[in-house]
């Protein structure tokens, strides 16, 4: 896929909560491009003097009718800090759309879990809409610590069912998102999950026993994003490739998890 | 427009900027973003004689305007190189060359013998001061001895233009860029990273999978530049500057400094189109300024 070199403009900046805002940006010098849920852009971050590099952050939301594409930002250091600092009208510069993403439904029927966790649910927005133009259905399977970090649940539920666990039980079933019943209660044919790694690792483990293909998204640190610089490696059964071209998301077949 | 034409020891480069080797992988990740013929040259992923996994995550950390490496020289190995991306990348018109590295002055030789027989690759840069590998690399780079054995075993088999990358790890990089010089090299490039180390204070371990790496980025941009003076103040052959080089700015002030040619790195990280905004503002300087040429620049500071 071609990736392209952009100054979006923001057009929205909404703080969800103390800790995660959402950044919608539009392309002021033409139709946004291509992209497939699952890739990331790299945003330039030059409001903060003490970080250098770019910022990894996966596509959350494309809308090629308003040429939007948002980013859910989860602050972290102070490169996603500054972030904080874009007003509607900023420039935001990114290089986009990168990596290779989930892999899609191969028909309607089909049924596809999507499990996120934290701002790993980020994604699988994007994921949903883009199954519900095709007309197939997902079901969300989205786990917090708590109510408050449960991000945007009306966007999730317009195209799919939402299942929540919590780990102090302020919202959904108490606990973690692999011990949720719906797990009992349905047979999917495939998983997608975006998340903290011990969650991934706990989902890509349930997802061998039950014998369904999972697909995870790794969030190794980079510097180039472009495959060029090797730094974000991770070590599969093919060796050490990169995350950023090779991923983010992997079958977990490949990974040594 | 200026004459931007600079020869390196017979090596013809319609501009000065190259890209650095570890930077911009085969050019071909960076061709959605620039064209490519608009370089002066391309230096490809370092390539040793085996295949090699390189270190274990984390490599990477970054730093105030800079960042640390310690990739260690992942590659498939030369045979790869000449099967399977030599094809891919011999039509890109502009110097394609390949970085070479090994673990003995036998490996840098064999590995430049097979370059050597590639029509579509005119130099090569050899790499004797990779931080990051526990044989090899940065040990050649550090004692006259050692750079002395691995350029002469790499001269002999080697027949086109030869640079030699320069570590800046060293107590005198001019006395190491005078024992290459002597042992047969073409040109010198430098600097190479500098060695450095981050830690983590919340788990209380160094961030780096194997503790040390190699720092890049503006941070170390006076310190390439000094060397680069001194070393092209002390030598005969041309000498490619790099270290921190962001802009055209940057790039002038290397030349200034007396060298050649300038290759820029880290900075493609932050813009994949930097290299040709450097060009672009190279011509401009000597535009204004009435050079009609930018051979007219180099080493021009007092």
């Amino acid at each position: 896929m071609r990736k392209y070199f952009l100054d979006l403009r923001v057009t929205s900046v909404e703080q969800l909560s103390e800790r995660y805002l959402l950044l919608t940006a539009t392309n002021p010098s033409g139709p946004l491009p291509e992209m497939h849920p699952g890739q990331f852009a790299q945003l330039r971050i030059d409001e903060s003097k003490e970080t250098f590099l770019r910022r990894p952050i996966s596509l959350h939301c494309v809308d090629y009718q308003r040429n939007e594409v948002g980013f859910l930002i989860q602050k972290v250091g102070k490169g996603t800090a500054s972030l904080w600092e874009k007003r509607p009208g900023s420039t935001l510069n990114a290089i986009l759309p990168l990596g290779k993403g989930f892999t899609m439904p191969k028909s309607l029927e089909q049924k596809v879990l999507l499990v996120g966790g934290g701002v790993g649910i980020a994604p699988l927005l994007f994921m949903g809409t883009e199954m519900q133009k095709m007309g197939a259905k997902p079901t969300f399977l989205l786990g917090a610590r708590s109510k408050s970090d449960l991000l945007r649940l009306d966007a999730y539920r317009a195209c799919g069912d939402v299942y929540v666990t919590t780990e102090d039980g302020s919202e959904g079933e108490k606990g973690f998102v692999t011990q949720h019943s719906i797990l009992q209660r349905e047979k999917f044919e495939n998983i997608a999950v975006c998340g903290p790694k011990p969650m991934m690792l706990a989902m890509a483990s349930y997802a061998k026993q039950a014998g369904i293909p999972c697909e995870v998204s790794l969030e190794n640190m980079m510097a180039c994003g472009l495959g060029a610089c090797l730094c974000c490696v991770e070590d599969t059964k093919d060796g050490n490739v990169c995350v950023c071209k090779e991923g983010p998301v992997f079958n977990v077949e490949k990974l040594k998890w | 427009m200026a004459d931007l034409r600079v020869d390196i020891a017979g090596l013809k480069l319609q501009n000065p900027v190259l890209t650095a080797s570890g930077t911009f992988g085969y050019g071909v990740e960076y061709q959605d973003f620039i064209d490519l013929s608009g370089l002066g040259g391309i230096i490809v992923k370092g390539t040793t004689l085996e295949p090699r996994e390189g270190n274990p995550y984390p490599r990477m950390a970054e730093t105030a305007q800079g960042m640390l490496n310690c990739v260690g020289l992942q590659n498939k190995g030369v045979d790869y190189f000449c099967k399977q991306i030599y094809p891919q990348i011999k039509d890109i018109k502009t110097n394609m060359i390949v970085n070479v590295s090994g673990n003995s002055p036998e490996d840098y030789a064999e590995c430049a013998a097979r370059i050597n027989e590639l029509d579509c690759i005119p130099a090569i840069e050899l790499n004797i001061s990779c931080p990051n590998v526990k044989h090899g690399g940065m040990a050649f780079g550090t004692s006259t001895e050692g750079a002395t054995s691995v350029v002469k075993a790499v001269r002999e088999a080697y027949k086109k233009t030869l640079i030699v990358k320069l570590s800046p790890n060293v107590t005198s990089i001019t006395d190491i860029a005078l024992a290459v010089q002597d042992a047969g090299a073409d040109a010198v490039s430098l600097i190479n990273t500098l060695m450095g180390m981050a830690i983590d204070i919340e788990k209380r371990k160094r961030i780096l999978s194997i503790g040390t790496g190699g720092l890049s980025g503006p941070c170390i941009k006076p310190v390439a530049l000094r060397m680069v003076y001194q070393v092209a103040h002390a030598i005969k052959v041309p000498v490619i500057g790099l270290g921190g080089i962001s802009n055209a700015k940057d790039a002038i002030e290397f030349l200034l400094a007396g060298a050649s040619a300038i290759e820029i790195g880290t900075a493609n990280f932050l813009d994949p189109t930097v290299s040709v905004k450097v060009v672009k503002g190279i011509d401009e300087y000597l535009e204004k300024h009435g050079f009609m040429s930018v051979k007219e620049i180099v080493g021009l500071c007092e």
